[in-house]
């Protein structure tokens, strides 16, 4: 049985195309600034300054790249597992151009130096005001479309895509608290003091890794991976206990970020010790997300979708191994501070959030404009074994690089001096950054094949909105 | 009553409802709900008709 109504698929695919656009954008600028670093000539003016480059970076690939994937992916996801049309469908495309005017607005104002130094979460008040929002739009239209829903159940996707978007909200309020200094100023300063201040700043950096980086994605892991293997999830069980255990460990763990520091020894002992449990549940999704492919493991030899999937899934459980084992203090000890961590981030960042969201976005353009396939299978394959080079590359010079610069910093003599100064970590450390370099341009080239890729597919065509089709079964 | 008692509570209420969380979720009662939440997007054809599935 078929209705009349379509699912609004507009904004999905505005969304999606965007994705792709800030991908490249985001990875150009991390590009640049890894440059920078094997050639310092590069830092050629103080707007295009490694300092100011490096927090657009770090915007542009985590809420450009990743957002708007996370939007296009949430919606699309909800409509087609609800059987119904977005809800508020006015407020849903304000939430795509409000999106995109705060990211136009950050690629203005970092490269001009308004900042207010919180790592992530760097955009000066007025532009926060503009995110909290979209970001409360978003949760309406997104919880509106669930209440609407057509079926009984609500699909354990939506459940990651829902705790993402309530916890980024109260992430984003909470962290970015700030009296301006006066009306017509950009700068502000913190509503919280001192440790207090470090401390919800890295509550907030976590759970965004935690919950913008992490459970959003696992959202589109549990529909894209059933969907493009034609299987159901391995343990809809296990994707439910998994699920309430990230939601109550996730919370705690930030305080690792402070090892060593003015915050109290519990304090940072607690953040550990739940960093280390942490371990369970990200490898409960992990496991799931990969057997999902139990008994048709064929399809990985021929699907390059799902090899970018699977390997995203890969990379997610290396990442939360090595994210924990990082976390206990002694470890925490030789790797804070050492390049060790930006390796980390990148197996995370690169390997999973990039990777899970490239896969999904592959299987979604081609649907979104009444097509089976993208333009070239072939490119698709070719973007995945280039992005992997690249991540490799960058994982593995990274920690290579980290871990010497971490036993240089320690390395004492017998009458106690350091055994090196500063600077000869750092010249030690150049043919390493000259290899994340080249991984960094591999990882770029991939997203330029997707673009290319991209552009065939839609020329051309004309966009598609699918029907809104109802339930399989009797609910 | 101590605001640290309140604290305890809480995590400890956080900790049952979890493990009830667990026990619901492999109790033989939920089984058929998530057998068929599981086929959620699966029981859904979202290509275009004339447009078959792949291979």
């Amino acid at each position: 049985m078929q209705s009349q109504a379509t699912y609004n698929y507009k904004v999905v695919r505005q969304f999606s195309i965007m994705t792709v656009v800030w991908g490249i954008v985001g990875m150009l600028v991390g590009v640049i600034a890894a440059a920078q670093l094997v050639w310092p000539e590069l830092n050629v003016h103080e707007f295009l300054h490694f300092g100011r480059l490096r927090p657009l970076h770090t915007n542009a690939v985590i809420f450009a790249f990743g957002g708007c994937a996370l939007f296009a992916t949430s919606y699309y996801v909800v409509q087609r597992t609800c059987h119904t049309r977005l809800f508020a469908p006015g407020l849903a495309a304000f939430t795509f151009w409000g999106w995109q005017v705060v990211i136009i607005l950050a690629a203005i104002t970092l490269p001009l130096g308004y900042t207010s130094g919180k790592e992530y979460a760097e955009l000066e008040w007025p532009i926060d005001l503009l995110i909290a929002v979209v970001w409360v739009s978003y949760a309406i239209v997104f919880f509106g479309t669930i209440a609407k829903r057509k079926v009984s159940h609500i699909y354990v996707a939506n459940w990651f895509f829902g705790a993402f978007i309530l916890t980024v909200a109260l992430l984003h309020i909470v962290n970015s608290a700030a009296i301006p200094v006066s009306m017509n100023s950009m700068k502000s300063y913190s509503a919280y003091a001192g440790v207090q201040d470090a401390m919800i700043q890295w509550w907030y950096g976590h759970n965004a890794v935690g919950f913008f980086l992490t459970a959003g994605f696992l959202g589109m892991m549990y529909y894209f991976v059933p969907k493009q293997a034609e299987r159901p999830v391995y343990s809809y069980r296990l994707s439910v206990v998994h699920f309430w255990a990230l939601i109550f460990t996730y919370m705690w763990a930030g305080p690792h970020h402070l090892h060593y520091t003015a915050l109290p020894d519990w304090t940072q002992s607690v953040g550990m010790v739940f960093s280390l449990i942490l371990l369970a549940p990200s490898w409960g999704g992990m496991i799931n997300g990969v057997m999902t492919l139990s008994g048709a493991w064929h399809k990985l030899r021929t699907d390059p979708i799902l090899k970018f999937l699977i390997t995203s899934l890969s990379f997610y459980g290396m990442s939360t191994f090595e994210g924990p084992m990082m976390s206990v203090k002694t470890v925490n000890a030789l790797s804070h501070y050492t390049d060790w961590t930006v390796g980390h981030v990148h197996s995370g960042a690169l390997g999973w959030v990039a990777m899970v969201s490239i896969g999904s976005i592959y299987f979604l353009l081609p649907r979104l404009y009444g097509k089976a396939e993208m333009y070239s299978v072939k490119l698709v394959n070719a973007h995945f074994w280039v992005a992997t080079i690249g991540v490799v590359l960058y994982i593995a010079s990274m920690w290579i690089a980290g871990v010497m610069q971490g036993l240089m910093w320690r390395a004492t003599n017998p009458d106690g001096t350091l055994t090196y100064s500063f600077v000869e970590s750092v010249k030690a450390s150049y043919p390493f950054w000259t290899i994340r370099f080249i991984g960094g341009v591999l990882f770029l080239t991939g997203m330029v094949l997707m673009f290319y890729n991209m552009v065939k597919t839609i020329a051309g065509e004309k966009a598609y909105n699918a029907p809104v089709l109802a339930p399989a079964a009797a609910h | 009553m101590d605001i640290n008692d309140f604290r305890s509570i809480i995590t400890v209420l956080g900790l049952l409802s979890f493990l009830g969380i667990c026990a619901w979720a492999y109790s033989r009662h939920a089984k058929a709900g998530f057998d068929e939440a599981a086929r959620l997007p699966l029981d859904d054809e979202d290509l275009p008709a004339g447009n078959g599935r792949r291979g």
